[in-house]
């Protein structure tokens, strides 16, 4: 288990350093143009002050910017037993030391992320409408892909890479809007640097000044975007070892893409923590560089193709045979070739839901976390009271009956 | 004097792999009984939820007499067992009957209607769950462990200092790991 966080520790790596090295040229480059030869040392100070300023909050206060973003609610096992117990099932299955933190967020679109640098200090936020549609093996399978990327350090990876994107998109945008809008300022250095006679470096600075502060947020999103595909994958592999049971994830996964709600407060950035991209309406089936996650449908074809068993050699031979690839999502050298995990049985078979039946779930789960009161009529009805209500009696519409609060 | 100065090196040489061998044995024992903590943290949580379930059932249930009968007899064994292999026996017979009652419960539509049936209902597959998964954690710090004190040179080490081969936790039967099918299709 800790050796793959080690092996694909290596490959992330690589791409974070790519990611490094274009935030350090741009640095350079400009830094170079604006200030000559000597300047572009400082550029790269500047660059790299810039994200360690950026990392430093992300890292203290990172989780709760993105809870705070998406607007998610803390809960307690009160408000959701099942979820509340599949989080403590999974805790245990994939030895994490401490169990996150749940946290709800009330919204209609299903999808779910986790967050957290640490493991000791993580946190898995929900939206209502995935506790709607998915039944338990599915939810397991959801929550057990979340658990699987706080135990691979993904939320630490992503965060500092998601970090330095910002980095590199705010550097070049300032300074593209400043060489348009301010000709004055640039003339002015351009001059300046003339008269100690480095005027030809400096137009080539410029040049490749531009050209890189335009290239680089492009170069940046795709390396960014690369780290986070194959995250998505060893996240998938994690749940199908932890919940022994690929199938619920696979279920799960096929009734996210029919969602057709894009959801609210996320963006480019925030994208990669979702279990599914939050900014497309349907699952693509095409892959695409400029996606945060791989297709959904590859990633249930994968799953459904784990025929012998459950455990990462598994997800490898399937991950193998649906990509037509040779290259191995993890390498030969952490796997015990001996693991053998068998895949259990469904817990509970379930009839799907009419849609008109999910939205009412959606409703009256929204309805649950916001504290309204339930209270069942003897005519059928269930009266929903909102908190703000304040009389002691209230009459059923439907057989008049009063009830009392 | 220098064969003297060899000799040395190679006692505490010895010595140091000596005690290194043995705190690797007393950690590995260490993580085999707070996985053992974990298994049994979950195990006694099913004995407190039975007599709730039994509880609230019985109304419904008068038909099934030996049913109910049959968790608590269970119940009671696996409450008295003290070794790991008698647990795991016991263990395994009431998870057994649980699995048995919750086929019947399928023939009570009332009873899957009632709020706190289902919120019981809820809390005791949970807890099977996390036994099946701490049982997981367990098996694999005793193989660990056994390993360790049969091989060679740790298995004399083991010997020397009494440390001893643990057992495995492991479901009787292969009818008692399949899980009841049931059919919704009705």
């Amino acid at each position: 288990m800790w050796e793959i966080i080690r092996a694909n520790k290596r490959k992330s790596f690589l791409l974070f350093a790519g990611l490094g090295i274009v935030l350090l040229l741009l640095g350079y480059l400009i830094g170079g143009y604006l200030f000559g030869n000597e300047g572009a040392p400082l550029g790269i100070i500047a660059a790299v002050g810039l994200w360690l300023i950026l990392s430093a909050v992300s890292y203290f206060s990172g989780s709760k910017i993105i809870l705070g973003i998406s607007k998610a609610r803390k809960i307690t096992k009160r408000d959701h037993p099942r979820l509340f117990n599949v989080v403590e099932e999974m805790t245990i299955a994939s030895g994490l030391p401490k169990m996150p933190d749940i946290y709800i967020i009330n919204e209609p679109a299903p999808n779910a992320f986790a967050t957290g640098i640490k493991p000791e200090n993580s946190a898995v936020a929900v939206t209502t409408g995935l506790l709607a549609i998915l039944n338990r093996d599915e939810l397991q399978g959801v929550i057990a892909h979340e658990l699987g990327h706080i135990k691979n350090r993904d939320v630490l990876l992503m965060t500092f890479a998601g970090v330095m994107l910002g980095s590199i998109i705010m550097i070049s945008d300032v300074f593209i809007r400043g060489m348009f809008y301010s000709g004055h300022s640039t003339d002015r250095y351009r001059n300046r640097s003339s008269k100690n006679g480095g005027g030809s470096a400096q137009v080539l600075f410029m040049i490749l000044a531009l050209l890189f502060a335009i290239l680089s947020p492009i170069l940046a999103q795709l390396l960014y975007f690369a780290i986070s595909r194959k995250r998505e994958y060893l996240a998938d592999a994690s749940a199908a070892r932890f919940t022994r049971y690929p199938e619920g994830l696979a279920s799960a996964l096929e009734k996210l893409a029919q969602n057709t709600y894009p959801l609210k407060n996320a963006n480019k950035v925030t994208a990669a923590f979702y279990i599914v991209n939050p900014l497309t309406k349907k699952g693509r089936s095409l892959s695409d560089l400029t996606s945060t996650h791989p297709p959904i449908s590859e990633r249930i074809r994968i799953l459904r193709n784990m025929m012998h068993g459950a455990g990462f050699l598994d997800y490898q031979k399937a991950y193998m045979k649906i990509k037509r690839s040779e290259k191995k999502l993890i390498p030969d050298s952490v796997m015990n070739p001996d693991e053998k995990i068998t895949i259990r049985k469904p817990q509970e078979i379930t009839a799907p839901l009419s849609e008109k039946k999910v939205q009412r779930k959606v409703g009256d789960l929204m309805m649950t976390f916001n504290n309204f009161r339930f209270i069942p009529c003897s005519c059928g009805l269930t009266l929903k009271i909102p908190p703000e209500y304040r009389k002691d009696k209230v009459r059923c519409p439907k057989c008049g009956r009063i009830h009392s609060l | 004097m220098s064969a003297f100065a060899i000799f040395i090196i190679l006692i505490i040489l010895a010595g140091l792999y000596l005690v290194s061998n043995y705190n690797s044995l007393v950690r590995l024992r260490n993580q085999v009984k707070n996985a053992w903590s974990q298994i049994d943290v979950q195990l006694k949580r099913r004995h407190d939820l039975i007599p709730n379930l039994i509880e609230t059932v019985k109304g419904y249930m008068s038909h099934e007499r030996e049913t109910l009968e049959n968790i608590t007899n269970a119940r009671s064994q696996a409450m008295k067992a003290s070794t790991v292999a008698e647990k795991a026996k016991a263990e395994s017979a009431l998870s057994g009957a649980l699995g048995r009652f919750n086929v019947v419960v399928e023939n009570y539509p009332d009873l899957k209607a009632n709020q706190n049936f289902l919120a019981l209902q809820e809390e005791l597959t949970s807890t099977e769950n996390k036994i099946s998964f701490a049982r997981q954690n367990y098996n694999d710090q005793v193989l660990r462990y056994n390993n360790k004190i049969e091989m060679f040179p740790s298995n004399i080490i083991a010997g020397m200092f009494n440390f001893t081969k643990e057992d495995f936790f492991e479901i009787e039967t292969k009818e008692e790991r399949e899980v009841p099918k049931v059919d919704f299709g009705k």
